[in-house]
């Protein structure tokens, strides 16, 4: 059995739901514009997943298999009712730009993905910190692709001005490219070479290669 | 323990409880979060009114500003006061509704609202001999991808603009989404609404920037580069909520001094 460390710290590199299981990507597109959102973003994914690892993990052996999968549903949605409650009270501004994909936080595969994978097969704790794990290794390519974003889409961090915008009376002209949702895909996919580049194990084997050319003559 | 877990009596048991408690601890949240909700609401409203009317003062609360201005509410009809026509009155749910709202015709409907209140609230905020300084005026319309809803203030003379201000819209980021851009809003305080016709509003955004050439500079404010839907669906909003259709015969009546 796996430590309680490794639990943790597995998923932010070595085994990340964006970056190696490719999960999770819709939401990272939507709320990368700037470092704020990505945030609270990464925030509210790390407590809803660690709390449905908890919660799925503490009744596991109580969950029919026949209906396991609507029994994780339930109890993600209504953590994700909560936090979107939570929010609307406690950051408003916020959860006006997150709108709907803090509600959407339920369609996220890797919540559903770790219920299921985990939680199902390992007791509360250690599930829950699993949960936070995944959910830091989902924060942190959020707030790489928000950094880049941000900074140069809009030349600022946290809001706070770096490079200032042709349009407010400075020198540099924002890339209107990244503040569109299609410029988080470029940056992941940058991040997923950068990781694999590191950790060669990552890079998956071809599913075939080409037969070399036997035919004398053919070409 | 697992081998009978999938009897129906347990999956039902299972699920009836698990349906119980997720609705009550969903329903808590709720509950207890609402009123701190409505406050936010309200208070992003409010700040919004304010920042239309160019009234910020960093030492006091945005309660506290709120306090000098006047909520009114004006049949769009008549143009007359009347009184808030239900507790807590909601003109934009008031729009679908069969007593408080109407469809608006497709022929008129140039902001693409297709319901319209039969009352708006206005704000109004008077000066210390009690003349009228400012009118807030609620105004929307259909952008590129979304209604955009915001604030025109107007000064006492009913004409000349003090600010103009978008509290909720999903335009494109860096493009229609500059009409939150300062540097933007910034052009719109003197521009004016209306040429000689009163009911006929003049104002509109046009393609790239307003000189000192550009005839009728008064009446004309740079579009946003690289929008036109959005720039286009401004124009339209202003066009339709200054018009015969919105606000122009309560502030004809106004300006008359008969509201």
């Amino acid at each position: 059995m796996s430590t309680t460390k490794d639990v943790l710290t597995t998923p932010i590199l070595k085994n990340n739901p964006i970056a190696l299981q490719i999960l999770g990507i819709c939401s990272a597109l939507a709320v990368t514009s700037n470092l704020a959102t990505a945030f609270v973003m990464s925030l509210a994914v790390i407590s809803v997943t660690a709390f449905s690892n908890f919660f799925v993990s503490l009744i596991r052996n109580h969950i029919p298999g026949s209906i396991r999968i609507i029994v994780q549903m339930t109890i993600i949605a209504s953590l994700v009712i909560v936090v979107d409650q939570i929010l609307k009270a406690f950051a408003y501004e916020i959860s006006k730009q997150l709108s709907v994909f803090v509600g959407l936080i339920i369609t996220n595969c890797i919540v559903m993905g770790r219920a299921e994978a985990f939680a199902m097969k390992n007791p509360p704790i250690q599930s829950f910190f699993d949960g936070v794990g995944n959910g830091l290794g989902y924060g942190l390519v959020l707030m790489f692709v928000g950094f880049f974003r941000e900074l140069f889409g809009s030349g600022s961090l946290f809001g706070i001005e770096i490079l200032p915008l042709v349009n407010n009376g400075g020198w540099y002209q924002g890339n209107g490219m990244l503040l569109l949702p299609p410029s988080a895909f470029f940056l992941i996919g940058l991040f997923i070479w950068g990781v694999r580049t590191l950790r060669k194990e990552q890079v998956e084997k071809p599913e075939y290669t080409m037969y070399p050319n036997t035919k004398k003559g053919a070409a | 323990m697992s081998s009978n877990n999938d009897s129906i009596g347990k999956t039902l048991t299972v699920t009836i409880l698990l349906c119980v408690i997720c609705s009550v601890v969903v329903s808590a949240a709720a509950v207890l979060l609402k009123p701190k909700q409505v406050a936010n609401r309200e208070l992003d409203r409010k700040s919004n009114i304010l920042a239309a009317a160019g009234i910020s003062d960093a030492s006091k609360s945005v309660d506290e500003l709120f306090a000098q201005i006047e909520t009114r509410y004006v049949d769009l009809d008549s143009g007359k006061f009347v009184d808030e026509p239900v507790a807590n009155y909601n003109a934009t749910k008031a729009a679908k509704d069969p007593e408080l709202g109407h469809p608006v015709p497709r022929s008129e409907d140039i902001a693409s609202i297709k319901y319209q209140a039969n009352v708006m609230p206005v704000y109004i905020v008077r000066d210390s001999a009690n003349d009228l300084e400012k009118v807030i005026l609620p105004v929307h319309g259909y952008g590129l991808w979304s209604t955009l809803y915001g604030f025109l203030a107007l000064e006492g003379d009913l004409n000349t603009v003090v600010g103009l201000g978008f509290y909720s819209h999903a335009e494109t980021p860096g493009l229609g989404g500059e009409v939150d851009n300062p540097a933007w809003k910034a052009l719109w305080p003197g521009k004016e609404v209306y040429g000689e016709d009163k009911t006929d509003p003049e104002i509109r955004l046009i393609k790239g920037s307003v000189g000192a050439e550009t005839p009728d500079a008064e009446h004309k404010v740079d579009g946003l580069s690289g929008a036109t839907l959005t720039s286009n669906g401004v124009t339209h909003l202003l066009q339709y909520w200054m018009g015969e259709n919105g606000y122009a015969p309560f502030l004809n009546n106004l300006r008359a001094g008969e509201a």
